[in-house]
């Protein structure tokens, strides 16, 4: 088990509970007693160190080692999925993978970043960080699902788009202009979920949904808290201080009416049951994607770009704003 | 609150009747170092007459060299709010006044409708000045209103872009903006409503990775600075120097991105031959 600085007094207890399941199986001493109360030491623990996270807890759980992945989820919730690659333009991008799939009757294209689950596969999956070619993929795929009137999934879970050199020669910028572009029009049902970090352009890029949905210990921010504190406090140590100024959790999400729903973890977090985890998940999708297909699909468009056209904030100056003076 | 003031002359001077930059009469380049008269400078299109550097120049001046004389702007009345009550080492909402007491604007974009060789246009043009350009929802609102505009009236758009990115104090807000502004501009295809996009010195960011890219028409000044990471960024990633001539303007035509480039001279001229193909009924 790994654990997260914030979760160190869960950790002495565990080490307790190996102590004693140890003595146990050695015979000599009856633990159960023990044990019993121990566990419930620990679920409380959870409870008060999980009833109160800071925005950059959860941006820690969100990046947490163990958490599921895109490939996770699909296994776990299609009965069937055969992954599909390439853009057909350049190469085949490892950091957002998608297919075709079948939940519980009902075929569906699922695309999503994924991250690697060891030292060699972060390598290979860049890290979630996609390339132009892998938001081109996630166009082809979706352009393929609007064809077979098949609802679309998406998953996001990035650090950001791949800033390197190779990546703006191939035009990072327009591959994801042009998905939000495409995205905005297309005639079938799109839900959206992100599943841990939702890191600016590179999130949105294949975002733009009917649903927008985060799950409970997951962020969604224009920058990441380290960047966002290297330019505006020009150091890389605020993070903690950035990660609460830019009110990047799904609570603040949602109140700001940014997306559209909350999806609830595990006690402890996601990974802590990951079967569980793809359950609620599923369910949330499923009921999204029945909710969505009862629409016209022009109705559904116009609904969507409605939704976008009425984010953000602002204010107005009063047409008849008097001079300072003679105000009361 | 001295500023609710400010803004009404800003409504103004931001516009019509801007006066020339009051830095004296010289103007120095920052890139050949030689220096000009202001008047020179004015009459190239605010280029260095030495050397054709083109000079980082804001929404009321790209109107003025577009428009043929008489144009309305609109949406003016529109501002940022500091709806997240954001704060670095300054608070946004002091970064807001300082700016607009700074620059005499109201945010970092100006929509402008007029016409270019007798036929209709509306430009939205952003000013760098402004907190760096940087996209906020009131930029991304004027966008969303311009676009009403132009598919009530079946007017061609424009749009000119010089930004930094997205606003971060804006945080999640500035993001649904790159959203925002893509899904209207599909309004405008799906009309048939011609849409120009200008790309200027520097453009990046989400800006670059939405409506900046989405033109039907991607056009740049020369030399202009256009990505989506910024140079700095890309080479602490991959840990090398980057090519001479990366992410400008001429990098992006030779890699397939831009339609053409054009001096600022010939702008006026390029865009109303072009809006002469198009027929709007
Ligand atoms: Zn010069």
């Amino acid at each position: 088990m790994v654990f997260l600085d914030f979760e160190k007094p869960l950790e002495t207890l565990y080490e307790q509970l190996k102590k004693i399941e140890q003595v146990g199986s050695e015979g000599d001493i009856d633990v159960t007693e023990m044990l019993k109360e121990l566990e419930g030491r620990i679920k409380n623990k959870r409870k008060e160190i999980y009833s109160n996270l800071t925005g950059w807890q959860k941006v820690q759980l969100s990046r947490h080692p163990e958490r599921p992945y895109t490939l996770f989820y699909i296994k776990e919730m299609c009965k069937k999925f055969i992954e599909l690659h390439g853009d057909r333009y350049f190469q085949d991008d490892k950091a957002i993978v998608g297919g075709i799939g079948n939940i519980d009757g009902q075929t569906v294209v699922i695309i999503g970043h994924q991250k690697g689950v060891n030292t060699k596969m972060r390598q290979y999956r860049n890290f979630g960080m996609a390339n132009p070619e892998g938001y081109r993929k996630a166009l082809r795929l979706m352009k393929l699902a609007e064809r077979f009137n098949f609802p679309i999934i998406t998953l996001i879970d990035t650090p950001g788009a791949f800033p390197g050199l190779e990546a703006e020669e191939r035009g990072q910028a327009e591959a994801i202009a042009r998905n939000l572009f495409e995205m905005a029009q297309l005639r079938v049902p799109i839900v959206c979920a992100v599943i841990g970090e939702g890191a600016s352009g590179g999130a949105i890029g294949i975002g733009l949904g009917d649903r927008v949905f985060m799950l409970e210990n997951t962020w969604y921010s224009v920058i990441s808290p380290e960047s966002c504190s290297s330019i505006l406090w020009r150091s890389w140590d605020n993070k903690e201080q950035a990660a609460e100024a830019l009110k990047l959790t799904a609570d603040h999400m949602l109140s700001f009416g940014l997306i559209d729903d909350i999806i609830k973890e595990p006690l402890g977090g996601a990974h802590t049951a990951p079967e569980e985890m793809a359950k609620t998940l599923k369910k949330h999708l499923k009921k999204a994607i029945a909710e969505l297909q009862e629409m016209d699909p022009d109705q559904r468009i116009m609904a969507r770009i409605d939704k976008y056209a009425n984010m953000g904030v602002y204010d107005t100056i009063p047409k008849d704003t008097e001079p300072e003076g003679r105000k009361k | 609150m001295g500023w609710f003031k400010r803004l009404k002359d800003g409504i103004q001077t931001a516009t019509r009747n801007k006066k020339e930059a009051p830095e004296g009469l010289w103007y120095k380049c920052e890139k050949c170092k030689q220096t000009s008269t202001r008047k020179e400078l004015k009459e190239n299109f605010h280029k260095c007459p030495k050397c054709n550097y083109h000079v980082r120049i804001g929404s009321a001046e790209y109107f003025e060299i577009i428009f043929d004389g008489q144009y309305e702007v609109l949406f003016d009345d529109l501002i940022a709010m500091d709806a997240l009550d954001f704060s670095d080492l300054k608070p946004y909402s002091q970064r807001l006044i300082e700016a607009k007491t700074k620059t005499d604007l109201n945010d970092a974009m100006a929509v402008g409708v007029g016409k270019v060789h007798r036929k209709p246009l509306v430009i939205a043009a952003m000013d760098f000045q402004f907190i760096g350009g940087s996209m906020g929802t009131v930029v991304g609102e004027k966008i969303s209103r311009a676009i009403d505009h132009c598919l009530q009236h079946r007017i061609p758009l424009l749009i000119i872009s010089r930004s930094g990115g997205a606003r971060m104090m804006e945080s999640a807000y500035s993001l649904m903006q790159m959203a925002k502004t893509s899904a209207k501009l599909s309004l405008m295809a799906k009309a048939g409503i011609p849409y120009i996009s200008l790309m200027t010195d520097p453009t990046t960011g989400g800006v670059t990775a939405s409506f900046a890219m989405l033109g039907d028409l991607n056009i740049a000044e020369p030399e202009a600075l256009i990505g989506f990471a910024g140079p700095r960024v890309i080479k602490e990633t991959i840990k090398r120097d980057l090519p001479d001539g990366f992410q400008t303007s001429e990098f992006l035509l030779e890699h397939g991105f831009l339609d053409f480039i054009v001096d600022r001279k010939d702008l006026k001229e390029r865009l109303g031959d072009l809006l002469g193909f198009f027929h709007l009924s």
